[in-house]
């Protein structure tokens, strides 16, 4: 069982594969071909980037689902798209679940990950106490939000996880407020790990998902899930325009040990946030601060690189 | 066991552990828990158990410890908590799911008049709000019941014909603070009468299902047809409980209605919890003086017991039922119940509601004697009565 996922093996720009990763021959997979799920979805690539880095590291997950994109993924019973046994949670309560079946597993010494798969509006908004409850216990739970930073399963609403000048059907003339720290908001808690993911960065992203499967306690991911629907981008743009996002310092890739060791894993190349915007529709560049955000990507990413010079991870 | 003096919260407690504990060798036990008055002192005392294979996880409200509850029985552990008013109304989404994924959970409820104004004391407004989900609901009036109930709970949910949660409940302080003498169920005999759970849904890696994903309109409806002929198998199913109690604890934990003097009642009232205690001893007292008055006591509201209330009722020409709730714009959760149950059967039945009791107003023998005045003389009902306020009192 062999796997090649090269950085950068999909080409910049083209969203075209010259270097087709293998994908593992297993009996079965966190994510069934012939699931309905929009062409270019982020949440799509997650969970097959997910359910291979399982099966190479001959791990197994059980899957707890609050509402979101990740839900309907399933499709209609008696026919489902996960290949693991996943639980449909309320919108509020995966993590909840998700400790109460890891308690079981425990108790019993029994293996395998329990994973909470969730949206943002799950994680920032509606999600955020049961998610806070979980942290401070420390739960042996992988929490993984993938963010498209919108309430896709509903047509496209804000989130607090909503960038500012996204128009969404909520926000007609773009969201005016800014975007939570949601890893800030996680790493707060001490839990032992928080991470950014991109899957651009495919390699960093199954380290990071490698990272979490040896974690004793929670593990916080946050990928960040291009939404070609709700951002009114091109499909073949969804892994391109994540990569952009990494490169400008809108998304940085880093990671928080225990709350209180950083590590960053790319730094920006210079790349304008002007070239992530202006191929998503639902950003009116025209519109957009563009002077404030590149001062806040380079304050950000400031910020973080002095914790992790003076708090290396 | 010897007998204790304990109140019902202990008793409730204590019950609620010990048959977690009867799982040790299986899957173990889960609890979420969650505070609130006044059934606090149940999760205090879950907490404080020292489980062979048990975990108990305080969560941060109670709608997480129903989600800590659904994810461990859907692991395959025994499961329950307790909850009152407000936090079972904050919870209700999950109380849902619970039902509907027929998970076998028992929680605890005391009855606490839901608010705002803020108010701790005892009405069934919370528990009855839960009516239309698939839950059993048993409702006790004294320390033994609690502990009687809890335990019968498990095995009546754990059974495979079953498989649905079932909620016990008693009145606040009247019973979850009132010590009382109480048989407390050793371990030994606990594990005696709870089998070890055996969940056919239980999550597995090596038969991956995916629960609660969409749904077409028929496969909705045969589910809640499913779980209706569950409910319909919960009185068979009771009495083999009850029978299993009895063999092992060597007493009786009581049938879904308890009748008192109802042979050849001419008027007969219906009533549950401690409120069905207070309207024994006014029926026992009257009946020394020659009314032929008689009670139903309600220890089950769901499934809702329409025949064996039907037979209780069969001398009876008026019925009253004692609501210590109010649904708004209609009136007793007890009486409309009561009502369906005869329509098509005793179209010459008065059933007439008092509401009394509500938000904790004590429910005295004279409030009892003036339903029982008022309703011997009625020919056809009426609305809803407030049988004990004193509004131009209460204004004043």
């Amino acid at each position: 069982m062999s796997t090649v996922i090269e950085e950068g093996g999909m080409p910049e720009g083209t969203g075209i594969l010259t270097s087709i990763p293998q994908i593992p021959l297993t009996e079965e997979c966190i994510l069934r071909p012939g699931n309905t799920n929009c062409g270019g979805c982020g949440m799509s690539i997650g969970l097959t980037m997910l359910g291979r880095a399982l099966a190479e590291a001959n791990d197994t997950a059980m899957l707890a689902v609050p509402a979101c994109c990740g839900a309907v993924t399933a499709g209609a019973f008696p026919t489902t798209s996960y290949g693991a046994p996943t639980v449909n949670t309320t919108f509020a309560s995966a993590p909840a679940v998700a400790a109460g079946l890891a308690a079981v597993r425990d108790m019993n010494d029994e293996s395998g990950q329990v994973i909470v798969w969730a949206g943002d509006g799950g994680t920032y908004d509606i999600g955020m106490a049961s998610l806070s409850a979980a942290a401070e216990r420390n739960e042996r739970i992988i929490y993984i939000c993938y963010d498209n930073e919108i309430y896709g399963n509903t047509g496209g609403q804000r989130s607090s996880a909503t960038p500012p000048g996204a128009r969404t059907t909520t926000t007609p003339e773009g969201k005016a407020e800014e975007k939570k720290d949601i890893i800030g908001i996680m790493a707060a808690h001490g839990i032992p790990y928080a991470a950014s993911l991109s899957m651009a960065h495919p390699a960093d992203f199954r380290r990071k998902l490698q990272n979490a499967f040896d974690t004793d306690g929670m593990s916080f991911l946050l990928i960040h899930s291009p939404c070609p629907t709700g951002w009114k981008s091109e499909p073949a743009d969804s892994v391109e325009l994540v990569r952009l996002a990494v490169r400008s310092g809108l998304f940085p890739l880093y990671e928080v040990f225990e709350g209180k060791r950083w590590r960053i894993n790319d730094e920006p190349d210079g790349t304008d946030p002007v070239e992530y915007f202006k191929r998503q529709k639902r950003f009116k560049v025209e519109h957009l601060d563009l002077d404030g955000i590149r001062r806040g990507c380079a304050q950000r990413f400031a910020r973080l690189k002095k914790l992790a010079e003076v708090f290396p991870g | 066991m010897p007998v204790e003096i304990v109140t019902g919260n202990h008793a409730a407690g204590y019950t609620l552990a010990v048959a977690g504990e009867a799982n040790r060798n299986a899957r173990g036990a889960t609890c979420g828990i969650y505070p609130i008055t006044p059934q606090t002192e149940i999760v205090e005392k879950v907490a404080a158990f020292p489980f062979t294979k048990g975990r108990v996880v305080p969560v941060e409200s109670e709608h997480s410890a129903m989600g800590v509850v659904i994810g461990a029985s859907l692991g395959g552990a025994r499961a329950f908590t307790a909850s009152s008013s407000n936090g079972l109304a904050y919870m209700v989404e999950n109380i849902m799911v619970a039902g509907f994924y027929r998970l076998p959970v028992v929680m605890v409820a005391v009855n606490r008049t839901l608010g705002p104004p803020w108010n701790i004391w005892s009405d069934q407004g919370d528990t009855l709000m839960l009516r239309d989900f698939p839950w059993i609901q048993l409702y006790c009036s004294d320390n033994q019941e609690v502990s009687d109930l809890t335990l019968m709970a498990f095995r009546l949910a754990e059974d495979h014909r079953i498989l649905l949660p079932v909620l016990v409940s008693m009145d606040a302080f009247i019973v979850s603070h009132t010590q009382q003498e109480t048989n407390l169920p050793s371990q030994e005999l606990a594990d005696q009468f709870l089998p070890e759970l055996d969940l056919p849904q239980r999550m597995r890696h090596d038969d991956p299902k995916t629960l609660g994903g969409m749904v077409w309109p028929d496969t909705t409806t045969t589910l809640r047809m499913e779980a209706h002929e569950a409910m319909l198998r919960v009185p068979e199913v009771y009495e083999e409980c009850r029978q299993a109690f009895r063999d092992v604890f060597d007493r009786d934990p009581g049938a879904p209605i308890e009748t008192f003097h109802t042979d050849d009642a001419e008027t007969i009232l219906v009533a549950s919890a401690t409120v069905a205690t207070t309207a024994r001893d006014v029926v026992r007292r009257r009946r020394a003086s020659g009314e032929k008055v008689g009670l139903v006591k309600m220890r089950m509201f769901r499934p809702f017991p329409e025949e064996a209330l039907r037979t209780a009722c069969a001398s009876a020409s008026r019925v009253g039922v004692l609501d210590r709730d109010y649904a708004a714009g209609l009136g007793g959760v007890w009486w409309q119940d009561t009502r369906a149950a005869f329509q098509g059967h005793r179209e010459d039945l008065v059933i007439q509601d008092y509401l009394l009791g509500i938000g904790g107003g004590d429910v005295t023998p004279e409030t009892v004697d003036r339903v029982l005045d008022d309703l011997g003389t009625r020919e056809k009902a009426g609305p809803p009565e407030w049988a004990d306020i004193r509004r131009e009192e209460v204004l004043a």
